[in-house]
């Protein structure tokens, strides 16, 4: 049936021969041509040209201080603190929101409920809030005990000495973060399919193991995209938290040289080059371990060997501009020649 | 891999599964409505009726991934999910259910690979993980399991650049990987393009011969007859009629039953 072809009544148009289509002439054409393209890209460049040229020379740019305060030892620690800001507050967030999204799923509605208050609490006040309330927490909470409530503490220390302003201010952007991971990371584990947790089930395999084993490796895939975003998220988020106040971080060291040079543009300048080379970095990072984590869904055949020469087809992952999750071209279905059953049993 | 794996509490009279009413309810939707089956040891049985006839949740049942509303439901001789003493069942805790689980294969319609571990990966991690067997062992089981479903030069890949059809004969090797003594199949080809349902069906015949104890929710009445020691038809939560496939196949005594063979046949 399927090898005829369909011959219908327009008797005009006989299909050709399945081989002429092969081994016809490359189509040949005249290009269409799209002037306004041309035009509008010309005129893109020249405004930026334009612009590029103005900045070079105007004197409120001021490049030399630029130049000057770029490598400046007080910026380059400040850097480096706005790293360790982000790297510990994004640790802690990345944590805690796990637990958050398993309390989130979890059959218990007390604990359910705890995680959602947490949420409602912390998504629904501004982070600039939050760290100044942080800031202030040795006024409401003077002392730190540890002990039996309502009894002696057997340890007691006082707030201002436990927590300088780093730790307060890696406490509020690190409990703020942690609502927005634990929704990342609650969506991620129920974009994995229930066919997964009941084939490890049914194999035997605990909760844990189930969790650890099959749903978060796979949940890593719609995790990652958005928990790069928040890291570069958190790297710009950190300026605030001159809120707490704590003044040793890119932005406000930035601000507070500028405030004895009286000169504040170049040293913004000069901040958001720090910031820019560490988002791209980031970025770049990020496009590493999404391709690590599209395994079995994306480009590589295998870990080790034999790059499947009997598929012959095209696969791999598209990274699309503006898209955080890659495009997959997945193989056509075939089947190698012998393994192919009989199907007499049908 | 012998497929006869006989465990120490093992008597011949014993059946391998033993359903007596079982009943389940989804909410107010009673789906099984008091199913009493057995299927003795080495028996193939193939389940077949119209879809929603409670099949599929029968066959859950018997690895406790649905719950029983109501009746017993014991595999070879233990009753599942429920421990018993002085007359009263107690719920087992989530251990106790996985240790259960762990003698009892389970192939799914949609197959359920893990896409982010190859092939090999995939039958290497329940006795890896779950029995903590020796790395070295649980490998040279699993590629001879491959090899035995026709497999072993598609180890190294990851389900998402296997056919449908090798995909389920890998699900299959990751089951018996487990050593069960009851393999449950759920619509094993349904989800198969046609041509591939031979090299799955195949792969069965080859371990209904060796004497695997086996359940198969299936459409594929082709395979029903020439491997299935028995046939039962469900339809609306009940066994309508059960018997030797040939007899039923052949003669279908109930209304039912004719009426949706004369469909399928």
């Amino acid at each position: 049936m399927s090898t005829t072809h369909p011959s219908g009544p327009a008797a005009g148009s006989t299909p050709p021969p399945r081989d002429a289509v092969s081994t016809s002439e490359p189509i040949k054409a005249i290009r269409l041509r799209h002037p306004w393209r041309v035009v509008f890209a010309v005129l893109l460049m020249a405004i930026f040209a334009l612009f590029v040229i103005d900045a070079a020379f105007r004197p409120a740019y001021d490049w030399p201080a630029v130049g000057k305060y770029l490598f400046d030892r007080r910026i380059s620690m400040a850097a480096l603190v706005t790293i360790q800001l982000t790297v510990f507050s994004m640790v802690i967030a990345i944590i805690l929101g796990v637990i958050l999204a398993v309390m989130r799923l979890s059959p218990n509605p007390v604990v359910k409920s705890v995680a959602w208050f947490y949420l409602w609490i912390f998504r629904g006040t501004p982070v600039y809030v939050q760290l100044t309330i942080w800031g202030l927490i040795s006024l409401i909470y003077t002392s730190i005990d540890i002990g039996i409530p309502f009894m002696d503490p057997w340890v007691s220390f006082s707030t201002n000495a436990a927590l300088n302003t780093f730790t307060l201010a890696i406490i509020g952007l690190a409990l703020n973060e942690a609502a927005y991971m634990a929704e990342i990371v609650r969506a991620g584990l129920l974009s994995v399919d229930k066919g997964q947790e009941e084939a490890s089930i049914a194999l035997g395999m605990s909760w844990s193991q189930t969790m650890t084993r099959v749903i978060l490796p796979q949940s890593m895939r719609v995790i990652i995209p958005p928990t790069g975003n928040e890291v570069i998220s958190m790297l710009k988020t950190t300026s605030l938290v001159t809120a707490v106040p704590f003044s040793l971080e890119l932005f406000t060291r930035s601000r507070d040289i500028s405030a004895e040079t009286f000169n504040p543009i170049p040293l913004l300048i000069v901040a958001s080059i720090w910031y820019l080379f560490f988002t791209s970095i980031l970025m770049v990072g990020q496009y590493f371990l999404e391709k690590r984590f599209s395994r079995g869904v994306g480009d590589r055949q295998t870990d080790k060997s034999d790059p499947a020469p009997s598929t012959g087809a095209i696969t791999g992952v598209v990274p699309v501009i503006g898209s955080g999750q890659p495009t997959v071209v997945l193989p056509p279905k075939t089947d190698a020649p012998g393994t192919t059953g009989d199907g007499g049993a049908r | 891999m012998s497929a006869t794996t006989v465990g120490p509490a093992t008597t011949v009279d014993v059946p391998m599964v033993l359903a007596e009413q079982v009943t389940k309810s989804f909410g107010s939707n009673e789906v099984l409505k008091g199913i009493t089956l057995e299927v003795k040891r080495g028996e193939v049985m193939c389940l077949v009726g119209p879809s929603g006839s409670g099949k599929s949740t029968f066959l859950r049942c018997i690895n406790h991934l649905e719950v029983l509303s109501a009746g017993r439901l014991s595999v070879d001789g233990e009753l599942i999910g429920y421990r018993e003493s002085n007359g009263k069942l107690y719920e087992m805790a989530p251990k106790e259910a996985s240790k259960q689980r762990r003698d009892i294969g389970m192939v799914f319609q949609r197959f359920n690979l893990f896409p982010h571990m190859t092939a090999l990966q995939n039958v290497m991690e329940a006795p890896l993980r779950v029995k903590g067997l020796p790395k070295a062992k649980v490998e040279s089981t699993a590629r001879d399991l491959l090899a035995r479903v026709g497999l072993a030069d598609r180890a190294d890949y990851y389900p998402a650049h296997l056919s449908g059809g090798q995909q389920q004969r890998v699900a299959i090797a990751r089951a018996l990987a487990m050593e069960p003594k009851l393999m449950l199949f759920d619509e094993p080809t349904s989800a198969l393009d046609p041509e591939l349902v031979g090299e799955v069906l195949d792969v069965m015949k080859g371990l209904a011969k060796e004497g695997m104890t086996m359940i198969v929710v299936t459409h594929e009445m082709g395979f029903a007859r020439e491997v299935a020691d028995s046939l039962v038809f469900m339809d609306a939560g009940v066994v309508v009629e059960s018997g030797l496939p040939s007899e039923v196949l052949a003669n279908p005594r109930h209304a039912r039953t004719q009426a949706f063979l004369s469909k399928v046949l």
